[in-house]
Protein backbone atom coordinates (compact mmCIF):
# COMPACT_ATOMS: atom_id res chain seq x y z
CA UNK A 1 0.00 0.00 0.00
CA UNK A 2 1.20 3.48 -0.85
CA UNK A 3 2.07 5.63 1.92
CA UNK A 4 2.92 8.80 -0.40
CA UNK A 5 0.85 11.71 -0.27
CA UNK A 6 -0.18 13.88 -2.35
CA UNK A 7 0.34 17.48 -0.88
CA UNK A 8 3.41 19.53 0.01
CA UNK A 9 5.57 20.44 -2.83
CA UNK A 10 4.41 19.04 -6.55
CA UNK A 11 7.02 15.89 -6.59
CA UNK A 12 8.24 15.70 -10.27
CA UNK A 13 9.68 12.16 -11.37
CA UNK A 14 12.47 12.99 -13.74
CA UNK A 15 14.22 10.34 -15.55
CA UNK A 16 17.90 9.65 -15.50
CA UNK A 17 19.58 8.55 -18.13
CA UNK A 18 18.97 9.20 -21.94
CA UNK A 19 16.11 11.08 -21.14
CA UNK A 20 17.64 13.33 -18.73
CA UNK A 21 19.21 16.54 -21.04
CA UNK A 22 16.28 16.78 -22.98
CA UNK A 23 13.83 16.51 -19.56
CA UNK A 24 15.98 19.13 -17.96
CA UNK A 25 15.65 21.18 -21.07
CA UNK A 26 11.82 20.52 -21.49
CA UNK A 27 11.32 21.80 -17.83
CA UNK A 28 13.71 24.87 -18.40
CA UNK A 29 11.57 25.82 -20.83
CA UNK A 30 8.51 25.04 -18.55
CA UNK A 31 10.05 27.73 -15.92
CA UNK A 32 11.20 25.42 -13.86
CA UNK A 33 14.52 25.93 -12.24
CA UNK A 34 17.18 22.87 -12.93
CA UNK A 35 20.70 23.99 -12.03
CA UNK A 36 20.89 22.14 -9.27
CA UNK A 37 20.27 18.28 -10.93
CA UNK A 38 22.53 19.42 -13.72
CA UNK A 39 25.15 20.11 -11.28
CA UNK A 40 27.64 18.04 -9.47
CA UNK A 41 25.66 17.23 -6.80
CA UNK A 42 24.82 13.29 -6.09
CA UNK A 43 21.36 14.35 -4.56
CA UNK A 44 18.79 12.31 -5.77
CA UNK A 45 16.34 15.22 -4.57
CA UNK A 46 16.52 18.73 -5.69
CA UNK A 47 13.74 20.86 -3.72
CA UNK A 48 12.74 23.96 -5.43
CA UNK A 49 9.85 26.80 -5.24
CA UNK A 50 6.37 24.93 -5.41
CA UNK A 51 8.24 21.88 -7.19
CA UNK A 52 10.59 19.06 -6.05
CA UNK A 53 12.26 17.16 -8.99
CA UNK A 54 13.32 13.82 -7.96
CA UNK A 55 15.16 11.98 -10.15
CA UNK A 56 15.39 7.86 -10.64
CA UNK A 57 15.95 5.15 -13.60
CA UNK A 58 13.03 5.98 -16.20
CA UNK A 59 11.22 2.64 -15.43
CA UNK A 60 11.00 3.25 -12.04
CA UNK A 61 8.96 6.17 -12.76
CA UNK A 62 5.87 4.61 -13.38
CA UNK A 63 5.76 2.75 -9.72
CA UNK A 64 6.57 6.28 -8.12
CA UNK A 65 3.59 7.60 -9.80
CA UNK A 66 1.40 4.87 -9.85
CA UNK A 67 1.51 4.75 -5.86
CA UNK A 68 1.70 9.08 -5.68
CA UNK A 69 5.51 9.20 -4.23
CA UNK A 70 5.56 11.23 -7.24
CA UNK A 71 2.76 13.38 -8.07
CA UNK A 72 3.73 13.79 -11.81
CA UNK A 73 6.81 12.39 -13.82
CA UNK A 74 8.62 12.01 -17.14
CA UNK A 75 9.66 8.58 -19.31
CA UNK A 76 9.40 6.93 -22.21
CA UNK A 77 6.39 5.53 -23.97
CA UNK A 78 8.62 2.28 -24.15
CA UNK A 79 8.80 1.77 -20.45
CA UNK A 80 4.83 2.70 -19.99
CA UNK A 81 3.93 -0.38 -22.52
CA UNK A 82 6.34 -2.51 -20.73
CA UNK A 83 4.40 -1.68 -17.30
CA UNK A 84 1.12 -1.05 -19.17
CA UNK A 85 -1.04 -2.54 -15.88
CA UNK A 86 0.32 0.22 -14.01
CA UNK A 87 -2.55 2.55 -13.18
CA UNK A 88 -1.09 6.52 -14.53
CA UNK A 89 -2.42 9.02 -16.33
CA UNK A 90 -0.87 9.51 -19.42
CA UNK A 91 -0.97 13.45 -20.17
CA UNK A 92 0.97 14.56 -22.56
CA UNK A 93 3.48 13.66 -25.74
CA UNK A 94 6.58 15.72 -25.29
CA UNK A 95 7.79 14.77 -28.29
CA UNK A 96 11.55 14.56 -27.27
CA UNK A 97 13.38 11.15 -26.84
CA UNK A 98 12.39 9.80 -30.30
CA UNK A 99 13.32 6.11 -30.47
CA UNK A 100 12.06 3.29 -32.66
CA UNK A 101 11.44 -0.45 -30.89
CA UNK A 102 12.41 -2.72 -33.15
CA UNK A 103 12.73 -6.90 -34.16
CA UNK A 104 16.65 -6.85 -35.64
CA UNK A 105 18.20 -10.21 -36.86
CA UNK A 106 21.91 -10.46 -37.69
CA UNK A 107 23.26 -8.88 -41.31
CA UNK A 108 22.42 -11.63 -44.06
CA UNK A 109 21.30 -14.29 -41.67
CA UNK A 110 18.48 -16.18 -42.16
CA UNK A 111 17.93 -17.44 -38.60
CA UNK A 112 15.14 -15.37 -37.50
CA UNK A 113 12.61 -17.12 -40.79
CA UNK A 114 14.47 -20.54 -40.59
CA UNK A 115 13.51 -20.69 -36.93
CA UNK A 116 9.89 -20.02 -37.79
CA UNK A 117 9.06 -22.20 -40.64
CA UNK A 118 11.13 -24.94 -39.41
CA UNK A 119 10.52 -25.05 -35.83
CA UNK A 120 7.69 -23.11 -35.87
CA UNK A 121 9.41 -20.69 -33.25
CA UNK A 122 11.98 -17.92 -33.21
CA UNK A 123 13.41 -17.14 -29.89
CA UNK A 124 13.56 -13.52 -28.88
CA UNK A 125 16.12 -12.03 -26.71
CA UNK A 126 14.95 -8.73 -25.58
CA UNK A 127 14.56 -6.08 -22.36
CA UNK A 128 10.91 -5.74 -22.96
CA UNK A 129 9.25 -8.93 -22.99
CA UNK A 130 5.90 -7.99 -22.58
CA UNK A 131 6.17 -5.30 -25.50
CA UNK A 132 7.53 -8.32 -27.70
CA UNK A 133 5.08 -10.77 -26.53
CA UNK A 134 2.05 -8.16 -27.49
CA UNK A 135 3.98 -7.56 -31.21
CA UNK A 136 4.52 -11.39 -31.86
CA UNK A 137 1.16 -12.10 -30.81
CA UNK A 138 -0.58 -9.56 -32.31
CA UNK A 139 0.98 -10.51 -35.49
CA UNK A 140 -0.22 -14.22 -35.27
CA UNK A 141 3.65 -15.41 -34.74
CA UNK A 142 4.56 -17.89 -31.99
CA UNK A 143 7.69 -16.41 -30.29
CA UNK A 144 9.78 -18.21 -26.87
CA UNK A 145 10.44 -14.73 -25.53
CA UNK A 146 13.53 -14.57 -23.34
CA UNK A 147 14.26 -11.70 -20.95
CA UNK A 148 17.84 -10.24 -20.91
CA UNK A 149 18.82 -7.32 -18.59
CA UNK A 150 22.08 -6.53 -20.45
CA UNK A 151 23.24 -5.50 -23.50
CA UNK A 152 20.85 -7.44 -25.30
CA UNK A 153 22.78 -7.65 -28.98
CA UNK A 154 24.75 -9.98 -27.34
CA UNK A 155 22.36 -12.60 -27.55
CA UNK A 156 22.17 -13.61 -31.18
CA UNK A 157 25.61 -13.11 -31.51
CA UNK A 158 26.45 -16.14 -29.90
CA UNK A 159 23.69 -18.24 -30.31
CA UNK A 160 21.31 -17.43 -27.65
CA UNK A 161 18.44 -16.31 -29.37
CA UNK A 162 17.47 -15.77 -33.16
CA UNK A 163 16.84 -12.37 -33.12
CA UNK A 164 16.05 -9.60 -30.49
CA UNK A 165 13.45 -6.74 -29.45
CA UNK A 166 15.05 -3.32 -28.51
CA UNK A 167 14.67 0.14 -28.50
CA UNK A 168 16.87 2.06 -31.18
CA UNK A 169 17.70 5.28 -31.57
CA UNK A 170 20.57 6.02 -34.23
CA UNK A 171 20.89 2.38 -34.99
CA UNK A 172 24.84 2.36 -34.70
CA UNK A 173 24.81 -0.34 -31.88
CA UNK A 174 23.13 -2.65 -34.04
CA UNK A 175 25.47 -1.65 -36.80
CA UNK A 176 28.41 -2.26 -34.85
CA UNK A 177 27.15 -5.54 -33.97
CA UNK A 178 26.70 -7.04 -37.51
CA UNK A 179 22.85 -6.55 -36.19
CA UNK A 180 20.09 -5.05 -38.73
CA UNK A 181 16.63 -3.77 -38.34
CA UNK A 182 14.05 -6.09 -40.00
CA UNK A 183 11.05 -5.00 -38.30
CA UNK A 184 9.67 -1.92 -36.78
CA UNK A 185 7.04 -2.48 -33.97
CA UNK A 186 6.23 1.36 -32.77
CA UNK A 187 7.84 4.50 -32.23
CA UNK A 188 8.58 5.98 -28.80
CA UNK A 189 8.79 9.37 -27.43
CA UNK A 190 9.11 10.88 -24.11
CA UNK A 191 5.68 11.32 -21.87
CA UNK A 192 4.35 13.61 -19.11
CA UNK A 193 2.51 11.46 -17.10
CA UNK A 194 0.16 11.96 -13.47
CA UNK A 195 -0.70 9.86 -10.48
CA UNK A 196 -4.43 9.51 -10.68
CA UNK A 197 -5.54 10.87 -6.93
CA UNK A 198 -2.73 14.08 -7.47
CA UNK A 199 -4.76 14.77 -10.81
CA UNK A 200 -7.91 14.98 -9.04
CA UNK A 201 -6.64 16.53 -5.87
CA UNK A 202 -4.24 19.14 -7.46
CA UNK A 203 -5.59 19.86 -11.00
CA UNK A 204 -4.29 23.43 -11.54
CA UNK A 205 -0.93 22.64 -10.51
CA UNK A 206 -0.84 19.28 -12.48
CA UNK A 207 -2.84 21.28 -15.44
CA UNK A 208 -0.63 24.37 -15.05
CA UNK A 209 2.53 22.68 -15.60
CA UNK A 210 1.31 20.40 -18.22
CA UNK A 211 0.20 23.75 -20.15
CA UNK A 212 3.17 25.21 -19.47
CA UNK A 213 5.55 22.25 -20.95
CA UNK A 214 3.34 21.81 -23.73
CA UNK A 215 4.25 25.63 -24.54
CA UNK A 216 8.16 25.05 -24.17
CA UNK A 217 7.64 22.29 -26.31
CA UNK A 218 5.98 24.34 -29.24
CA UNK A 219 8.46 27.04 -29.17
CA UNK B 1 8.26 -22.99 10.66
CA UNK B 2 6.99 -20.51 8.00
CA UNK B 3 3.77 -21.56 6.36
CA UNK B 4 2.79 -19.36 3.56
CA UNK B 5 -0.24 -17.73 2.71
CA UNK B 6 -1.36 -17.29 -1.06
CA UNK B 7 -0.09 -13.37 -2.37
CA UNK B 8 -2.53 -10.63 -2.35
CA UNK B 9 -3.91 -11.96 1.49
CA UNK B 10 -2.68 -11.88 4.79
CA UNK B 11 -3.23 -12.33 8.62
CA UNK B 12 -4.54 -9.55 10.83
CA UNK B 13 -3.06 -8.99 14.35
CA UNK B 14 -4.58 -7.89 17.93
CA UNK B 15 -3.29 -3.90 17.20
CA UNK B 16 -4.25 -3.31 13.68
CA UNK B 17 -7.32 -5.44 14.41
CA UNK B 18 -8.58 -3.56 17.21
CA UNK B 19 -7.88 -0.12 15.09
CA UNK B 20 -9.70 -1.72 12.18
CA UNK B 21 -12.55 -2.73 14.69
CA UNK B 22 -13.08 0.56 15.71
CA UNK B 23 -13.39 2.05 12.19
CA UNK B 24 -15.98 -0.69 11.04
CA UNK B 25 -18.45 -0.08 14.57
CA UNK B 26 -17.80 3.72 13.62
CA UNK B 27 -18.81 3.04 10.23
CA UNK B 28 -21.58 0.70 10.88
CA UNK B 29 -23.26 3.11 13.16
CA UNK B 30 -23.21 5.57 10.36
CA UNK B 31 -24.80 3.54 8.41
CA UNK B 32 -27.87 2.16 11.07
CA UNK B 33 -28.67 5.69 12.34
CA UNK B 34 -29.33 6.34 8.55
CA UNK B 35 -31.88 3.79 8.61
CA UNK B 36 -29.21 1.44 6.52
CA UNK B 37 -30.10 -2.13 8.00
CA UNK B 38 -26.54 -4.72 7.99
CA UNK B 39 -26.54 -7.58 5.50
CA UNK B 40 -24.23 -10.58 4.92
CA UNK B 41 -24.39 -12.79 1.71
CA UNK B 42 -22.49 -15.62 1.59
CA UNK B 43 -18.66 -14.61 0.22
CA UNK B 44 -19.20 -17.83 -2.95
CA UNK B 45 -22.24 -17.88 -5.35
CA UNK B 46 -23.22 -19.07 -8.44
CA UNK B 47 -21.30 -17.80 -10.93
CA UNK B 48 -23.93 -17.51 -13.66
CA UNK B 49 -25.81 -15.16 -11.00
CA UNK B 50 -22.84 -12.73 -10.51
CA UNK B 51 -22.04 -12.54 -14.15
CA UNK B 52 -25.93 -11.85 -14.61
CA UNK B 53 -24.89 -8.47 -12.80
CA UNK B 54 -21.56 -7.52 -14.54
CA UNK B 55 -20.47 -9.82 -16.88
CA UNK B 56 -17.28 -7.94 -17.06
CA UNK B 57 -15.68 -8.74 -14.09
CA UNK B 58 -14.92 -12.13 -15.49
CA UNK B 59 -11.43 -11.75 -15.73
CA UNK B 60 -10.69 -11.03 -12.31
CA UNK B 61 -12.59 -13.68 -10.59
CA UNK B 62 -12.11 -16.48 -8.36
CA UNK B 63 -13.80 -20.05 -9.78
CA UNK B 64 -14.12 -23.05 -8.68
CA UNK B 65 -16.18 -26.25 -8.95
CA UNK B 66 -18.03 -27.47 -6.00
CA UNK B 67 -18.29 -31.51 -5.81
CA UNK B 68 -21.65 -31.93 -7.75
CA UNK B 69 -19.75 -30.21 -11.29
CA UNK B 70 -22.04 -26.81 -10.05
CA UNK B 71 -19.18 -23.52 -11.20
CA UNK B 72 -18.82 -21.43 -8.35
CA UNK B 73 -17.27 -17.68 -7.80
CA UNK B 74 -16.14 -15.45 -5.06
CA UNK B 75 -17.52 -12.16 -4.79
CA UNK B 76 -15.38 -9.43 -6.44
CA UNK B 77 -17.83 -6.89 -5.14
CA UNK B 78 -21.28 -6.57 -2.54
CA UNK B 79 -22.99 -4.61 -5.40
CA UNK B 80 -24.06 -7.39 -7.15
CA UNK B 81 -24.57 -10.14 -4.60
CA UNK B 82 -26.89 -7.23 -2.76
CA UNK B 83 -28.46 -7.19 -6.31
CA UNK B 84 -29.58 -11.03 -6.08
CA UNK B 85 -30.38 -10.38 -2.44
CA UNK B 86 -33.04 -7.69 -3.37
CA UNK B 87 -34.36 -9.66 -6.18
CA UNK B 88 -34.64 -12.75 -4.06
CA UNK B 89 -36.15 -12.06 -0.79
CA UNK B 90 -37.14 -7.99 -1.04
CA UNK B 91 -39.08 -8.68 -4.70
CA UNK B 92 -42.40 -7.08 -2.85
CA UNK B 93 -41.02 -4.65 -0.53
CA UNK B 94 -41.96 -1.42 0.10
CA UNK B 95 -39.38 1.03 -1.40
CA UNK B 96 -37.04 2.87 -0.81
CA UNK B 97 -34.84 -0.43 0.88
CA UNK B 98 -31.86 1.11 2.49
CA UNK B 99 -29.20 -1.51 3.26
CA UNK B 100 -25.09 -1.44 4.15
CA UNK B 101 -22.53 -4.45 5.02
CA UNK B 102 -18.96 -4.69 5.73
CA UNK B 103 -17.51 -7.60 3.97
CA UNK B 104 -14.41 -8.76 2.38
CA UNK B 105 -14.31 -9.24 -1.37
CA UNK B 106 -11.98 -11.08 -4.12
CA UNK B 107 -10.14 -9.94 -7.11
CA UNK B 108 -7.58 -11.84 -9.02
CA UNK B 109 -5.15 -8.77 -9.11
CA UNK B 110 -1.82 -9.19 -9.39
CA UNK B 111 -0.95 -8.04 -5.43
CA UNK B 112 1.82 -5.51 -4.25
CA UNK B 113 0.94 -2.30 -4.97
CA UNK B 114 -1.61 -1.82 -3.12
CA UNK B 115 -3.82 -3.74 -4.10
CA UNK B 116 -5.00 -6.64 -2.19
CA UNK B 117 -6.74 -10.19 -3.62
CA UNK B 118 -8.66 -10.14 -0.52
CA UNK B 119 -9.76 -7.10 0.57
CA UNK B 120 -12.47 -5.38 3.13
CA UNK B 121 -15.74 -3.41 1.94
CA UNK B 122 -17.91 -0.91 4.08
CA UNK B 123 -20.67 0.43 1.87
CA UNK B 124 -24.50 1.35 1.07
CA UNK B 125 -26.76 0.58 -1.44
CA UNK B 126 -30.23 2.71 -1.78
CA UNK B 127 -32.77 0.95 -3.98
CA UNK B 128 -35.77 2.40 -5.36
CA UNK B 129 -34.84 6.22 -4.60
CA UNK B 130 -33.84 7.61 -8.25
CA UNK B 131 -31.73 10.98 -9.12
CA UNK B 132 -31.27 12.94 -7.84
CA UNK B 133 -32.47 12.78 -4.48
CA UNK B 134 -30.99 9.08 -4.47
CA UNK B 135 -28.12 10.10 -5.71
CA UNK B 136 -27.45 12.98 -2.96
CA UNK B 137 -28.65 10.60 -0.50
CA UNK B 138 -25.85 8.22 -0.84
CA UNK B 139 -23.13 11.25 -1.23
CA UNK B 140 -24.64 12.56 2.18
CA UNK B 141 -23.93 9.19 4.17
CA UNK B 142 -20.78 9.09 2.49
CA UNK B 143 -19.11 12.21 3.83
CA UNK B 144 -20.75 11.09 7.23
CA UNK B 145 -18.88 8.07 6.83
CA UNK B 146 -15.86 9.84 6.10
CA UNK B 147 -16.17 11.96 8.72
CA UNK B 148 -16.63 9.19 10.88
CA UNK B 149 -13.77 7.68 10.09
CA UNK B 150 -11.46 10.75 10.43
CA UNK B 151 -10.92 11.75 7.35
CA UNK B 152 -12.42 15.35 7.24
CA UNK B 153 -10.24 16.59 4.47
CA UNK B 154 -11.42 13.84 2.09
CA UNK B 155 -12.88 14.35 -1.30
CA UNK B 156 -15.93 13.15 -3.61
CA UNK B 157 -15.23 13.11 -7.11
CA UNK B 158 -18.88 13.40 -8.87
CA UNK B 159 -18.79 12.40 -13.02
CA UNK B 160 -21.51 11.19 -15.09
CA UNK B 161 -21.02 7.28 -16.48
CA UNK B 162 -23.13 7.65 -19.51
CA UNK B 163 -21.43 11.18 -20.91
CA UNK B 164 -18.62 9.48 -23.59
CA UNK B 165 -21.27 6.54 -24.64
CA UNK B 166 -23.39 9.38 -25.72
CA UNK B 167 -20.67 11.74 -26.59
CA UNK B 168 -18.92 9.28 -29.25
CA UNK B 169 -22.51 7.67 -30.54
CA UNK B 170 -23.15 11.70 -31.48
CA UNK B 171 -19.68 11.78 -33.33
CA UNK B 172 -20.73 8.63 -35.02
CA UNK B 173 -18.25 6.38 -33.33
CA UNK B 174 -20.22 2.77 -32.42
CA UNK B 175 -19.07 -0.48 -31.53
CA UNK B 176 -15.67 -1.77 -31.13
CA UNK B 177 -14.02 1.38 -32.09
CA UNK B 178 -16.29 3.13 -29.00
CA UNK B 179 -15.35 0.61 -26.60
CA UNK B 180 -11.75 0.98 -27.43
CA UNK B 181 -12.15 5.26 -26.98
CA UNK B 182 -13.74 4.44 -23.30
CA UNK B 183 -10.92 1.97 -22.61
CA UNK B 184 -8.82 4.93 -23.43
CA UNK B 185 -10.73 7.42 -21.31
CA UNK B 186 -11.27 5.36 -18.23
CA UNK B 187 -7.13 4.55 -18.44
CA UNK B 188 -6.88 8.88 -18.67
CA UNK B 189 -4.13 7.95 -21.36
CA UNK B 190 -4.84 10.99 -23.51
CA UNK B 191 -1.78 10.68 -25.98
CA UNK B 192 -3.78 7.26 -26.93
CA UNK B 193 -6.61 9.09 -26.74
CA UNK B 194 -6.08 12.04 -29.14
CA UNK B 195 -4.42 9.49 -31.80
CA UNK B 196 -7.03 6.91 -31.88
CA UNK B 197 -9.56 9.30 -32.27
CA UNK B 198 -7.80 11.44 -34.90
CA UNK B 199 -7.86 8.30 -37.00
CA UNK B 200 -11.42 7.08 -37.15
CA UNK B 201 -12.88 8.29 -39.85
CA UNK B 202 -15.69 11.01 -39.59
CA UNK B 203 -14.47 12.49 -36.36
CA UNK B 204 -13.31 16.29 -36.97
CA UNK B 205 -10.43 17.29 -34.86
CA UNK B 206 -12.79 19.95 -33.41
CA UNK B 207 -14.65 16.93 -32.10
CA UNK B 208 -11.37 15.41 -30.68
CA UNK B 209 -10.48 18.29 -28.86
CA UNK B 210 -14.08 18.48 -27.60
CA UNK B 211 -13.34 14.81 -26.13
CA UNK B 212 -9.82 15.22 -24.87
CA UNK B 213 -10.78 19.29 -23.01
CA UNK B 214 -13.95 17.25 -21.30
CA UNK B 215 -11.92 14.28 -19.86
CA UNK B 216 -9.81 17.22 -18.32
CA UNK B 217 -12.87 19.43 -16.72
CA UNK B 218 -12.61 19.34 -13.22
CA UNK B 219 -13.10 21.75 -10.35
CA UNK B 220 -16.18 23.43 -8.20
CA UNK B 221 -19.58 24.33 -10.04
CA UNK B 222 -17.87 26.25 -12.33
CA UNK B 223 -17.10 23.33 -14.59
CA UNK B 224 -20.61 22.71 -15.55
CA UNK B 225 -20.72 25.86 -17.62
CA UNK B 226 -17.12 25.06 -18.90
CA UNK B 227 -18.43 22.25 -20.58
CA UNK B 228 -21.92 23.20 -21.41
CA UNK B 229 -19.64 26.06 -23.82
CA UNK B 230 -18.04 22.78 -25.55
CA UNK B 231 -21.72 21.89 -26.75
CA UNK B 232 -23.35 18.75 -28.41
CA UNK B 233 -26.61 16.48 -26.80
CA UNK B 234 -24.49 14.57 -24.58
CA UNK B 235 -22.81 17.47 -22.77
CA UNK B 236 -25.89 19.25 -22.33
CA UNK B 237 -27.95 15.87 -20.85
CA UNK B 238 -24.56 15.25 -18.72
CA UNK B 239 -24.44 18.80 -16.97
CA UNK B 240 -27.87 18.91 -16.45
CA UNK B 241 -28.05 15.97 -14.59
CA UNK B 242 -25.21 17.04 -12.37
CA UNK B 243 -26.60 20.55 -12.38
CA UNK B 244 -29.69 18.33 -10.48
CA UNK B 245 -27.40 16.31 -8.14
CA UNK B 246 -25.66 19.54 -7.25
CA UNK B 247 -28.29 21.77 -6.28
CA UNK B 248 -29.97 18.25 -4.20
CA UNK B 249 -26.67 18.27 -2.87
CA UNK B 250 -26.56 21.98 -1.39
CA UNK B 251 -30.47 21.54 -0.31
CA UNK B 252 -28.53 18.87 1.95
CA UNK B 253 -25.76 20.96 3.19
CA UNK B 254 -23.54 18.56 1.59
CA UNK B 255 -21.80 20.16 -1.56
CA UNK B 256 -19.10 21.29 -0.25
CA UNK B 257 -16.45 18.03 -0.68
CA UNK B 258 -18.34 17.25 -3.83
CA UNK B 259 -15.39 17.80 -7.02
CA UNK B 260 -17.38 17.76 -10.09
CA UNK B 261 -15.29 15.90 -12.32
CA UNK B 262 -16.30 15.25 -15.98
CA UNK B 263 -13.36 12.98 -16.51
CA UNK B 264 -14.65 9.95 -14.48
CA UNK B 265 -15.25 6.94 -15.74
CA UNK B 266 -15.23 3.91 -13.70
CA UNK B 267 -14.64 0.09 -15.59
CA UNK B 268 -17.20 -1.77 -13.31
CA UNK B 269 -19.93 -2.46 -15.98
CA UNK B 270 -23.05 -1.56 -14.30
CA UNK B 271 -23.09 1.91 -13.93
CA UNK B 272 -25.30 4.84 -15.55
CA UNK B 273 -25.80 7.77 -14.49
CA UNK B 274 -23.54 9.87 -11.51
CA UNK B 275 -20.56 7.96 -10.66
CA UNK B 276 -18.24 8.64 -7.48
CA UNK B 277 -15.06 8.22 -6.33
CA UNK B 278 -13.21 9.26 -2.93
CA UNK B 279 -9.77 10.29 -2.67
CA UNK B 280 -7.98 11.73 0.23
CA UNK B 281 -4.56 13.98 0.28
CA UNK B 282 -3.17 11.55 2.10
CA UNK B 283 -2.80 9.07 -0.09
CA UNK B 284 -2.40 8.68 -3.21
CA UNK B 285 -4.67 5.46 -3.85
CA UNK B 286 -8.34 5.73 -4.98
CA UNK B 287 -10.19 5.30 -1.71
CA UNK B 288 -13.49 4.06 -3.36
CA UNK B 289 -16.48 4.59 -5.28
CA UNK B 290 -19.63 4.25 -6.67
CA UNK B 291 -22.36 5.61 -7.92
CA UNK B 292 -26.01 4.75 -9.74
CA UNK B 293 -26.48 1.88 -11.32
CA UNK B 294 -30.52 2.35 -12.12
CA UNK B 295 -30.52 -0.70 -15.07
CA UNK B 296 -28.62 -3.39 -12.23
CA UNK B 297 -31.39 -5.12 -10.57
CA UNK B 298 -33.84 -5.03 -13.54
CA UNK B 299 -31.16 -8.00 -14.88
CA UNK B 300 -32.31 -9.67 -11.63
CA UNK B 301 -36.09 -9.31 -12.31
CA UNK B 302 -36.87 -6.16 -10.39
CA UNK B 303 -37.09 -2.56 -12.16
CA UNK B 304 -36.20 -0.44 -9.46
CA UNK B 305 -33.38 2.55 -9.33
CA UNK B 306 -30.37 1.96 -7.03
CA UNK B 307 -27.41 3.72 -5.75
CA UNK B 308 -24.49 2.69 -3.35
CA UNK B 309 -20.89 3.40 -2.53
CA UNK B 310 -17.98 1.52 -1.12
CA UNK B 311 -14.53 2.08 0.82
CA UNK B 312 -11.74 -0.15 0.96
CA UNK B 313 -11.25 -0.54 4.47
CA UNK B 314 -7.54 -1.11 4.32
CA UNK B 315 -6.82 2.02 2.70
CA UNK B 316 -9.19 4.13 4.76
CA UNK B 317 -6.76 3.12 7.56
CA UNK B 318 -4.08 4.18 5.66
CA UNK B 319 -5.03 7.43 5.15
CA UNK B 320 -6.49 7.60 8.80
CA UNK B 321 -2.98 6.49 10.05
CA UNK B 322 -0.94 9.52 7.72
CA UNK B 323 -4.17 12.30 8.69
CA UNK B 324 -3.62 11.61 12.20
CA UNK B 325 0.69 11.61 11.94
CA UNK B 326 0.11 15.14 10.19
CA UNK B 327 -1.04 15.68 14.42
CA UNK B 328 -3.89 17.51 13.14
CA UNK B 329 -1.47 20.72 11.54
CA UNK B 330 -3.08 23.29 9.61
CA UNK B 331 -1.19 23.15 5.91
Amino acid sequence: MGRAKTEGPLKVAVPRGALLGETLDALDAAGIDTSEVRGESRSLIFPGQGITLVTMRPSDVPTYVEAGAADVGITGKDVLLEQADRVVYELLDLGFGRCRMVLAGRKGDERLGESERRLGMMRIATKYPRIAERYFEGTGRQVEVIEVKGSVELAPLIGLADGIVDLVATGRTLDENDLEVREEILECTARFVANRVAHKLRAREVDGLAAKLRQGLAR
Amino acid sequence: MIHPIPPGTRDVLPDEMRELRRLHLALIDVFEERGYGEVATPAIEYDEVLARGDGRTADTAYRFFDGSGDLLALRSDMTVPIARLIATRYARAEMPLRLCYLANAYRAVRPQRGQMREFAQAGVELIGLPAPEGTAEVVEVLEAALDAAGLGRAVIGLGDADLYRHLLTEFGVEGEARDSILGRLAAHDLVGLEAELSELQGVSDEQVATCVALSQLRGGKEVLDEARALGGAAVERATARLGETLEALEARGVAERVQIDLGLLRDLGYYSGAILEVYDPALGHVLGGGGRYDGLLKRFGVDQPAAGFALYMERVHVALMEEESRGGGSS
